[in-house]
Parts: C-alpha cells; structure tokens; sequence
C-alpha cells in the first residue's frame, strides 16, 4: 500500500460478505427445526442448485424408463438383481476412487489393482499354496497395502503429481499381474479358476435363504432406525438441535420401502435370495462412512482435500493422510478383485482394469464426489455404481455393440462432471 | 488473574534478523502485556511480517531473545510457538471451506470419545466460545464455513485460537478486505479476546481500526522499533509521521 493512511479497501469482498439472509439460504438445513421448515429447506437448496443428488436420480429413472420401454426383459426380477450384481465392481472401485478423489488426487492405477490383488488371492486360495480364503484374501490386501504405501509416498514426499504416478503404477500392475500369472504353470492361457466350493466364488454366485433375506434386511433396517433416534435423543439430551422426529421417521421409511423391494425382488429370482456380495458391499460402504466421519483421520481427509495448508498448521500430518488414502485407496482396490473374480467365477490376465478405473471415477463422480477435493461421501458410491451397472446391463439388454456401450459410458461420465464443475461454479458465486 | 504486576507476557530483547544484506530487524525491544491489544503499525517494508513470524516461531533471531513469561524461549518452529499459548492469525485464515464451524474450531485437536470424534463436546465447546466472543450473527455452528461472511470468518479463525488456550494472538490485517460492518464487529472481537486476558498483537494499515482498538501502539520504522507507547499518547498525525519519517518533529508522543 503506498501510503499508510489508506483505508483497507472495503469492496473486495465479493465472496465474504453476505446478509443474514443469504445466509440462511446458503446453508438452510441446519437452521430448520420442524419437518416442515425441513422440506422448505430442501426446496431452497434445489432452487440455489445445491440439488445434491436429484438431478442423478431423476437422470437415473428416466434412464430406466428407457431402457424398459425398448425391453421389457429390462426390469424383471432376474435382471434387476443383474443390475445391482454388476453394480458391486464399480461400487467397490468407486469407494476406493473416493479416498482419493476427496484429497483431489486420482487414483488410475485401482483397475489393475483389483486385477493383481484379486490374482495373489486366487494364487494363494488355489493348489499347490491351498490357503484357506481368509488368509488368502489377508494376503492379497497386504500385497496392495504395499503397493498403495508406495504409490502414496511417491506422491505426498516427492510431491509428485498423483495423475503421473498412479497412470505409471497401472502399467507396474499389469506386468505385475503377467509376472504372477506365468510364475503358475497351471494358469493356463493366464487363467486361474476359483473353486466353485469357495466362499469368493459364493460371495456373488450364492444367495441367501429367503428367509435370511427378510432377517437380514429388517434387522438393517431396524439397526439403522435404533441408531438415528438413539443419536438424536443424545443431542437433544446435551441441548443440541436434532432433526425432527418427522425428518427421521421418513427417512427410516424409505429405507424400509428399498430394503422391502430388495427382497421381494432378489426372493422372486432363480435361485432366490439376495446374494452375499450386497451386504458385503454395504458393510464395507457403513465401515469406510464410520472411518470418514467419525475419527480424526477420516476428518483430516476433508481438510487435506480442501486446504492443505490449512491442515498443516493445524499440525495435521499432511504426508501420511496422503499416504493412508492410498493404501486405502488399494486395499479397496484388492476387495473389489474379489467382488470380481467371484463372478466371473475365475481371474484372468485379460481383466480390463484401463475401463474398470473410468468406471470407477465415473462411478463416484456421478455419484456427488467432487473431482476438486473435499466432497463426497462413500454411500455417493452406491448410487453412481447403480447407474453405470443400469447404463452397461441396458445397452447389453438391447445387443448393442460394445463401441456403442463405450461411448454411451463416455457421455454418462461427462455429464456427471459437468455437473460437479457446474455445482461447484454456483457455489462458489454464492 | 492481576496482569499489572506479572509483568509482560512477551518481551523481545535486542531483537535482530538478517535476510543476506537486507538488515530486516536491527534491535527491537518490545514488551507486549497481557490483556492488551498492541497495534503493530509501519509502512511496507518496514519489518512488521518479519517481526510477527519471529515471533510465531517461522525462524530464530540472529541476536537478541524472547522472554516469555521473563524466562527466555528458543523457538525452532511454529509448533514451540504453538505449544506456548502463541496462536497467528494470517490473512487467509487457514479455514477448510468443506468442513463446519466446529469441525474447523477443533481441526488438528479434535477431543475423543472412546476412539470417535466426540462431536457433541465440541458442538457445545463451539457454541459457548462464539458466546463468549458475543459472536452472535452465526446461526447455526454446523453451517460450513463457506456459507460465512468474512467477518464470521475471522470469528471462526479467532474462536480457534481462543479454543487452543491462546495466550498471545497475532491477527495479521485482521479487516483487510472487510466491509464496514464486518469490520465493526472483528474489532468487537478483538476488544473480547483482550477483555478474556489474552494478549493481542494486530497489524494494521488502518489507522481508524488502530485508534478504535490499540490499548499500545508500536510503530516499526526499516527495521527499527522507533516508538511503543500507549494509545493515548499518539493522535493521527504523529502515528503518520512515525510510520513515514521514524521520528513524530514537533510529535505529542513522549515514549
């Protein structure tokens, strides 16, 4: 400043300053009380383009109103249940994605590493090592810690870019995953089968009893209903706002109405139940939301993503949370080998882990995490793993060819982009 | 506690820093009391920021040494800084936009309840902080931070230091860039942070925010401490003159 009697410019602030109104718009749920300020609330938030999830949602029924109005086959039981089955490889590849993304890093090497952690499970699992598949899967997950430890350390030490990094750790993998498979003679033709007895292979192919289906989904359900009303009864306790019991009772209906359909639908199917691999996947996606939201480490993820600085004066250990969200990054990786090769029922070299890492950015990208860092959250990944797995099953349903199935994922993938930049764009002008 | 007779919390004794041939502090002895607001004025250049993160620990004094509490401290980093009650305040203030109030309140010393996040203690530690700040234009503590007017923002930053057992805060430029409410009400909060007994150091190109707060003012003039005094011994024009000339001519300050 050239002379110290300047007054601090006064109009600079363009994005601090708001009224108490604006305000209140910009952050409306907090404030609401009852249900009915509540939905109020959440209209405002529509209407200021903080919509959240419901442009995905509403994109995703018009999609299946397509898609059903070409094929009928579309939405029968047996196919629903394809759907959701299909969509447990990309929402497993998109939670891993997500550790990443939420650190506005990416990941492109967890393609491959689905590929090589699902392979050293399989090797380990099959004769002449014959491990049972617990230790087999240890193993596998332990294999990619390593790897996600290093790729993490090449990141957050030498501050390299993750995009280099990770695109030269997808081309490691894939000789890695060639170096395997030709260390085993009896994978032939770089195949190796899982045994059909196995718990991996059961995983997807098995189901459970209808029964155990109704008693697994109500006690979800339950749980899920005893944990929201016991939380709000604490804060309210403390002194602290809740939401309404009103908000709470229709968001455990929901759940309801979704866990109801599930089991009528997976119960209608040939051989009918649900099958293991969705509760595994929940369990996984209910563990990875505990570990983001309710500890430190989880916490110091968002503040890397958003302001790494920041998070460094606050003495947060910036290179390890790097370094965590990357082994997490490919142990999730190695999971959703094993979600993979449990239904192709084998593992093969020939895995395409260049398309399955776009699915699995598309899959958290349409699903709300932000590819600027600090935004999303791990269930994101259900919804856009269900919307790619609806845009593969009906493209495939309709018999149309495969470089028409890669484009039509292309656009998907760029409007769910689109939209983050556009969503990120109004909230900035906020 | 009887600040009077504690004598200061800060003492900086023949204080000098050299950046290769550029002499950035020649010399500066400077006492900063407890429950007092000093103003840290001078022109560009005049070795404000230098001053500052010496303080703040960013690096150690070619000569001179810190006396904090009358016994000398060796600073090798912001985290001794830190570990002493001495919290800054940058102009960027350091907030993540994604997280709320209270999640950037505690980040980096978030309280524990067997093994998670104990949310509610910190929700009701936020809320009590802003009260006590008179903070009260902040609706709700769960709003993220970037729904926040500058000045709110500010609020957050100071309520952080207030959380962290700050005894010594340096606010750098604390209502640049604010408008005039906004900066009424960061004043406000720097009155409250004094009136809690902490010590506070600002730095400031506004002479109007000066006089509004300063209980002392110091005034740096290249690389000297040319005055310290209190408030009440400058008026507009020999603050000016101390700033542009290091010497107030026919000045009214006594020092």
């Amino acid at each position: 400043m050239a002379t110290p009697q300047a007054p601090a410019p006064s109009d600079e602030s363009s994005q601090s300053t708001l009224s108490d109104e604006e305000l209140v718009t910009a952050a409306p749920e907090v404030l609401a009380t009852s249900l009915r300020e509540y939905l109020h609330a959440w209209a405002q938030k529509i209407r200021n383009g903080e919509s959240g999830a419901l442009p995905v949602i509403v994109g995703l029924i018009l999609i299946i109103i397509f898609f059903r109005i070409e094929r009928r086959v579309f939405l029968s039981d047996t196919n629903i249940v394809n759907i959701l089955t299909g969509s447990t490889i990309y929402v497993m590849l998109g939670a891993a994605e997500i550790f990443i993304l939420l650190l506005s890093e990416i990941d492109l090497s967890i393609g491959f590493g689905a590929g090589v952690g699902g392979l050293v499970i399989a090797e380990l699992i099959a004769s002449p090592v014959n491990l049972p598949w617990w230790l087999g899967i240890i193993g596998g997950m332990a294999v990619m810690a390593v790897f996600g430890a290093l790729q993490g350390s090449l990141v957050s030490r030498l501050n390299l870019p993750s995009f280099v990094v990770t695109l030269g750790g997808q081309l490691a993998l894939q000789g890695l995953l060639l170096v395997i498979a030709n260390l085993d003679p009896t994978a032939v033709g770089g195949v190796i089968q899982i045994d059909p007895g196995s718990p991996i292979y059961k995983l997807v192919n098995g189901t459970m009893s209808p029964g155990l289906s109704w008693a697994m989904v109500i006690a979800a359900v339950a749980l899920f209903g005893i944990a929201s009303l016991v939380k709000n009864r604490a804060r309210t306790a403390r002194g602290l706002t809740a939401p309404p019991l009103g908000v709470t009772l229709i968001s455990i209906a929901i759940a309801a109405i979704g866990g109801i359909l599930l089991v009528v639908t997976a119960n209608a199917n040939t051989p009918s139940g649900i099958p293991w691999v969705f509760p595994f996947v929940v369990l996984v996606l209910v563990f990875y939301t505990w570990l983001l939201g309710r500890t430190r480490i989880g916490r110091y993820i968002y503040a890397v993503g958003a302001n790494p600085e920041a998070a460094r004066r606050a003495g947060i250990n910036v290179r390890w949370i790097v370094t965590f969200a990357f082994i997490m990054s490919s142990v999730t990786a190695c999971l959703a080998g094993v979600v993979y090769e449990s239904n192709q029922g084998s593992m093969s070299i020939d895995i395409n882990g260049g398309q399955l890492v776009l699915f699995a950015v598309a899959t958290a990208v349409i699903g709300g995490t932000s590819l600027f860092g600090g935004r999303g959250r791990m269930f994101n990944a259900l919804l856009g793993g269900i919307v790619i797995s609806v845009v593969v099953n009906g493209l495939a349903v309709m018999g149309v060819g495969a470089a028409a199935q890669d484009i039509a994922t292309a656009v998907v993938l760029l409007a769910a982009v689109t939209l983050d930049s556009l969503v990120r764009r109004r909230a900035a002008a906020h | 506690m009887d600040s009077s007779d504690a004598g200061p919390l800060l003492s900086l004794k023949n204080v000098s820093k050299r950046f290769g041939p550029v002499q950035a502090l020649t010399d500066v002895n400077l006492d900063i009391p407890r429950a007092q607001v000093t103003a840290l004025i001078g022109d560009n250049g005049a070795g404000k920021s230098t001053l500052i993160k010496t303080i703040a620990g960013l690096w150690a004094p070619d000569e001179g040494e810190i006396l904090w509490d009358g016994k000398p401290r060796h600073l090798h980093g912001p985290r001794d800084a830190e570990d002493l009650g001495i919290k800054t305040i940058y102009q960027d203030l350091a907030l993540c936009d994604n997280l709320d109030i209270v999640q950037n309140m505690f980040l980096g010393h978030e309280p524990l309840r067997r093994g998670t996040l104990d949310e509610a203690t910190m929700e009701i530690a936020a809320r009590n902080t802003l009260k006590e700040l008179s903070v009260v234009t902040v609706k709700s503590v769960r709003q993220p931070v970037a729904s926040l007017s500058g000045g709110q923002r500010q609020s957050v930053a100071v309520a952080k230091a207030l959380i962290s057992q700050a005894q010594l805060v340096i606010m750098d430029e604390p209502t640049a860039a604010l408008g005039v409410a906004q900066t009424r009400m960061v004043l406000d909060l720097i009155k409250a942070l004094a009136g809690r007994g902490v010590a506070v150091i600002v730095i400031s190109h506004n002479l109007n925010d000066v006089f509004e707060v300063a209980d002392r003012i110091a005034c740096l003039y290249l690389g000297r401490l040319v005055v310290s005094a209190p408030a009440s011994e400058f008026n507009r024009q020999s603050a000016v003159e101390y700033m542009t000339t290091g010497t107030a001519g026919q000045a009214v300050a006594s020092a």
